[in-house]
């Protein structure tokens, strides 16, 4: 189905199913630990053994020797894999570094070899007797310090323009009455999802099946059967559930190329999974960011000028944190820049996590739009508002598909008792808290990606949806299953989904707030053709067919479904293409967070205490699920503003607190009230659901929130993530 | 993990005496740091002697008023215990500070003493680390430091002891008592039980190879204010950046125990002495001599505002 014009009235409208709160269909099995995740196949296959991934010890070098005797004689051992054992290897597409390292070395814990055994144990200890030494070699660690070698990037469709200029800025900005012009840096950052990569591979002759933890099925089976050198007809990859990934598993990563490496090598069903403390440095993470923003305004606090320009690193080859994107598109102003430079590091691989580019940007854009807001004496909240833009401010021809931004922030500060805030910082005391509130806008764009799906009908009645969509946790069985269920007049219960699967029809996969839309998008293609097949062997006229409580009706015929499939199944297929609605219009999500926020005076320990989210994101399809998304995302922007943090060891050239007690994310005690308002909108230009993405509208913009309010409690301004109480103790005041 | 054997002790003086005969063995308690070390291959015992079963697990009153608590009471148990909230309401604060409620039921109170340092150098055996590898070196100096010691600190090692419930039982002068292999008991002041690295960082403790640990003895109530205060990132089962434990008496007179800035709970009596005159006073006494690194200065700032915040939660 081509979506080039915007949608008028639908199946979905109806919104019998579609729109209500129901719960995840697959919660019984997860809440019941029968949901199998990656490493709990365990009919699948049988006599599998286990691998124990080691990962290099230095950032970068060569190994000079490795020696795998004593680990070949130890207990239980079936196989080790090296670089020197495994045969030429390719490279998938997506992966800067090689998933397996040798003899060169790219960066710590890059994997080196892996030890297959009968037992896991048997394997980890194994892996401990592997002896490899290495010849390190200098390389560059510290953005800061490599910053001044930036160059500028290559553009992909990943970047977008790596340097825009509309009007003259400089000039704008010189001339500006009201300037701001300061610099904030953010983390590296890792997505420690709970489900840590695994995997389990079996051959069977030249064929490769994966069980494994992936958001983008038909990704891994491309980058796989590259990577192996051999057909990609021949990878069949499965996933059916997955424990978080947050853009960490986007890209085939070591636990997949190893199993199948482990897998051939022992002649047996191989599982891994990567430990803990391999996770940060063997797999890709948010990089680090170095933001200059600067803002010209009228004294009236109309935005004349602005510009904002980001650092960031990555391997040779690697890609640039795009944190300027989004301002290109949020605030008005007709004179503006933004720029990308990308120094060469020697850390690990940077890559996407949840919201990659807006999610440091807002958290950088969103305090300087703050500071200005001060320094203009202008209200935060109106100052955005004063701001607003329905257009693309680049190309003022070019509308926003649907841009409620202001309702979103109106209702917001309603909502939250903005009007109590006290515009003056540290003023408002209760003990020993020093209490503020701050905001921020949030802002993320809507992706359009082709998806595809199959929906089958049996004589029952019931339909089975299959695609290679994944759920990361994010609901997409039950949101997929509330779309059959609408568009065949079913309900949830009669339909089934089936998900993660390479076998299945290529989705949109889960990235980039694109699966929500994308996906049941897509299946409401496949049902559209299921429901003119099913018209056309009942003998209706397909326009005029209602589906309706299992029935098909026309005039006053009404024919249960199943007797379409009497005569055997039927299958139809059909995928969500986009013509150029995405070029037409600017299509975006947006919405505003408020924060609460209490330091401790003496301490600096800084407590959220009370957020709202008010977000705009066209159809919500579940406003549980969704909301669930939000709330998530709102505690990760807390961890992002107050914790989250790689810390790098720049003369060794690692991220040094790789483990869970030492990278911090928010626990419920510090989290203890999230409300979320989703604005009642549907945007047609989206897609048929009319629906856009959330879960990471959710994330942009509550770093800075957080930060705003710390600033209203404090008075003291700290650009530096993550805000920790070293960044500012000694600007507290004194104790009594 | 590499392969070990295990036993069941049947009395603390068997217990000791097994561990003496077999170099390499360790005891397991409630093995919540030693298996996870274990699998890090950070600690390699050959040998497991498991403690659980011997009759350790009581809380007793002493003949001198104080409280002697077994080896093995939980750190649950022993928060909860009603005569240990009455008495040593700070003990019971510093253990709820500490973990998480699952973690707290197993762990014990021996258990907690010997923990060892959270270092992240420490648990990557890719990294040379003289508690890990005597005479390897010390990557944490110069690197990420910034959850390390202040104070105390050598140059072969600057690493701190993460417990809270060792802080309120240095403030609190209790008492370890232990059996050696020989069968010989003895008792060591908290004050001489936990050492600083010197040039010797993986020897933490006064205890002899094989010597266990069968009870923590508390001294008669001191009275006063008990507060614990624990300073984190985040609001719960995180490691103290520092941590100030302290008892207050009405006079103003008390005593004050540091957690997060040595290789030891962190004490200078003498510094007590300057309570009356406020909280800039104490530190200076008591972090006279501190070595912060670069990442962990702020960690001085911090002993001296979460102390005065104590002082004055004490006051009113
Ligand atoms: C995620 C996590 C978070 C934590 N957070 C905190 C925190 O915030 N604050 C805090 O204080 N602690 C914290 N801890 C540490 C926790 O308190 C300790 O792991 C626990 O107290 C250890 O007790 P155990 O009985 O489990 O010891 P085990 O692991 O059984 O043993 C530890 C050591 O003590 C030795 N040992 C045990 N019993 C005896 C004995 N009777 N005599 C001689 N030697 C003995 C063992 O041989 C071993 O070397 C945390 C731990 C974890 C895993
Ligand atoms: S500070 Fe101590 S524990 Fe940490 S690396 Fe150095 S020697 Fe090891």
């Amino acid at each position: 189905m081509k979506f080039d014009t915007p949608a008028t009235t639908n199946p979905i409208d109806a919104l019998k199913v579609v729109g209500q709160p129901i719960d995840r269909i697959d919660g019984p099995l997860k809440t019941t630990g029968t949901a199998p995740y990656a490493y709990e196949h365990h009919g699948e296959a049988e006599n599998v053994a286990y691998g124990h991934v080691i990962g290099a010890g230095i950032a970068k070098g060569r190994i000079a020797g490795i020696d795998t005797a004593a680990a070949g004689r130890a207990p239980g051992v079936l196989a080790i894999v090296t670089a020197a054992t495994a045969g030429p290897l390719g490279k998938g597409k997506r992966n800067t570094a090689t998933l397996l390292g040798g003899p060169e070395i790219q960066h710590y814990h890059q994997a080196v070899a892996l030890v297959v055994a009968e037992t896991f144990e048997q394997a980890r200890a194994a892996a401990e007797l592997v002896r490899i030494d290495y010849l390190a070699e200098p390389g560059a660690f510290d953005l800061r310090a490599a910053k001044g070698s930036a160059t500028k990037p290559k553009e992909s469709g990943q970047t977008g323009p790596v340097d825009t200029s509309v009007g003259d800025f400089a000039g704008a900005f010189a001339r500006a009455p009201v300037s701001l012009d300061t610099t904030y840096t953010t983390p590296d950052q890792s997505h420690m999802m709970m489900e840590p990569h695994a995997s389990l591979a079996l051959w069977e002759g030249d064929r490769l099946t994966l069980w494994t933890s992936s958001q983008m099925i038909d990704w891994w089976t491309d980058d796989l059967a590259a990577t192996l050198d051999i057909p990609k007809k021949n990878v069949r990859v499965v996933s059916p559930f997955i424990g978080g990934g947050f853009g960490g598993k986007l890209f085939l990563r070591a636990d997949a190329l190893l199993a199948a490496l482990g897998a051939r090598a022992a002649g047996r069903p191989v599982k891994v999974a990567l430990h803990r403390p391999l996770v940060p440095n063997n797999t890709t993470h948010r990089p680090a960011t170095v933001q200059r923003i600067r803002i010209g305004a009228t004294r009236e606090g109309d935005i004349t000028a602005i510009a904002h320009e980001s650092w960031s690193g990555d391997l040779p080859d690697g890609g640039p944190e795009t944190a300027v994107n989004q301002t290109r598109l949020l605030y008005a102003g007709a004179n503006r820049m933004t720029a990308m430079r990308l120094a060469v590091l020697d850390l690990p691989e940077g890559n996407s996590m949840r919201a990659p580019g807006e999610a440091p940007g807002m958290m950088a854009l969103e305090i300087a739009m703050d500071e200005m807001a001060e320094k203009l004496r202008i209200d935060p909240v109106e100052f955005r508002i004063r701001n607003d833009t329905l257009v693309d401010p680049e190309k003022p021809g070019r509308p926003f598909s649907s841009r409620p931004f202001v309702e979103c922030l109106r209702l917001g500060a309603d909502r939250f008792g903005w009007s109590r805030r006290d515009p003056q910082p540290a003023r408002r005391r209760e003990g020993r808290w020093l209490v503020g509130l701050g905001m921020a806008a949030a802002f993320r764009n809507n992706l359009l990606m082709t998806s595809a799906a199959r929906v089958r009908l049996d004589a029952e009645g019931g339909v089975t949806v299959e695609t290679d969509m994944t759920d990361i946790g994010t609901g997409s069985y039950t949101i997929i299953a509330q779309t059959a269920a609408e568009m065949m007049g079913l309900p949830v219960g009669r339909v089934t989904v089936r998900l993660g699967d390479s076998r299945f029809p290529v989705s949109a996969g889960s990235g980039g707030q694109f699966g929500a839309n994308n996906a049941t998008a897509g299946v409401y293609a496949a049902c559209v053709k299921l429901r003119e097949e099913i018209a056309r062997r009942l003998g209706f006229n397909s326009a005029d067919a209602a589906f309706v409580d299992g029935e098909v009706r026309s005039g006053n015929r009404a024919i249960p479904l199943g007797a379409a499939a009497a005569e055997g199944e039927i299958v139809a297929e059909d995928a969500i293409e986009y013509g150029d609605l995405d070029e037409t219009y600017q299509q975006s999500t947006f919405g505003a967070h408020f924060v609460e926020a209490a330091v401790d005076s003496a301490t600096g320990e800084a407590r959220v205490r009370r957020m709202l989210a008010v977000c705009a994101a066209g159809r919500i399809l579940n406003p549980k699920s969704a909301r669930s998304q939000v709330i998530g995302a709102m505690t990760m922007g807390v961890g992002a503003a107050l914790m989250e943090h790689l810390a790098v060891d720049t003369r060794r050239g690692f991220f040094v607190n790789h483990d869970l007690a030492g990278y911090e994310v928010p626990v419920h005690a510090d989290i203890p009230h999230q409300e979320v308002v989703f604005l009642d909108e549907t945007d047609p230009i989206s897609s048929p659901m009319k629906a856009k993405g959330v879960g990471e509208l959710g994330l942009c913009g509550v770093g800075a929130a957080v930060a705003n309010a710390i600033y209203n409690a404090t008075g003291v301004r700290v650009r530096d993530y993550p805000i920790t109480l070293d960044t500012y103790l000694d600007r507290l005041p004194e104790v009594a | 993990m590499k392969p070990f054997s295990y036993e069941r002790a049947a009395s603390p003086a068997e217990a000791a005496a097994a561990a003496a005969r077999r170099p390499g063995a360790r005891f397991i308690a409630g093995g919540t740091n030693l298996l996870d070390l274990m699998k890090l291959q950070i600690e390699v015992p050959s040998h497991l002697i498991d403690v659980n079963g011997l009759a350790l697990d009581t809380i007793e009153p002493t003949p001198e008023g104080g409280l002697r608590v077994g080896a093995l009471v939980s750190n649950t148990a022993l928060a909860a215990d009603p005569r240990v909230r009455r008495d040593y309401a700070l003990l019971t604060r510093a253990l709820l500070a500490g973990a998480s409620g699952q973690l707290r039921n197993k762990a014990t109170t021996a258990g907690n003493l010997l923990q060892r340092t959270r270092c992240p150098y420490f648990y990557d055996t890719a990294q040379p680390c003289n508690k890990r590898r005597p005479g390897s070196g010390c990557a944490a100096i110069g690197g990420f430091t910034r959850q390390l010691g202040v104070i105390g600190t050598s140059d072969a090692c600057i690493a701190t002891h993460p417990s809270d419930m060792a802080v309120a039982l240095r403030a609190l002068d209790a008492v370890v008592e232990t059996v050696q292999a020989d069968g010989a008991t003895r008792t060591i002041p908290m004050a001489d039980f936990h050492r600083l690295p010197g040039e010797t960082p993986h020897i933490e403790t006064a205890l002899q190879p094989g010597e266990l640990i069968t009870a923590v003895v508390l001294p008669r109530p001191l009275g006063g204010r008990h507060i614990y205060r624990k300073v984190r990132d985040r609001a719960s089962y995180a490691f103290a950046l520092v941590s100030v434990g302290a008892v207050v008496q009405p006079d103003g007179t008390g005593r004050v125990a540091l957690g997060g800035v040595a290789h030891k709970p962190w004490r200078v009596e003498e510094a007590e002495t300057e309570l009356p005159r406020g909280a800039r006073a104490v530190t200076e006494r008591l972090l006279a001599g501190a070595r912060p690194t670069r990442d962990n200065a702020f960690k001085v700032t911090l002993v001296e505002r979460t102390l005065g915040s104590v002082l004055a939660e004490a006051r009113g």
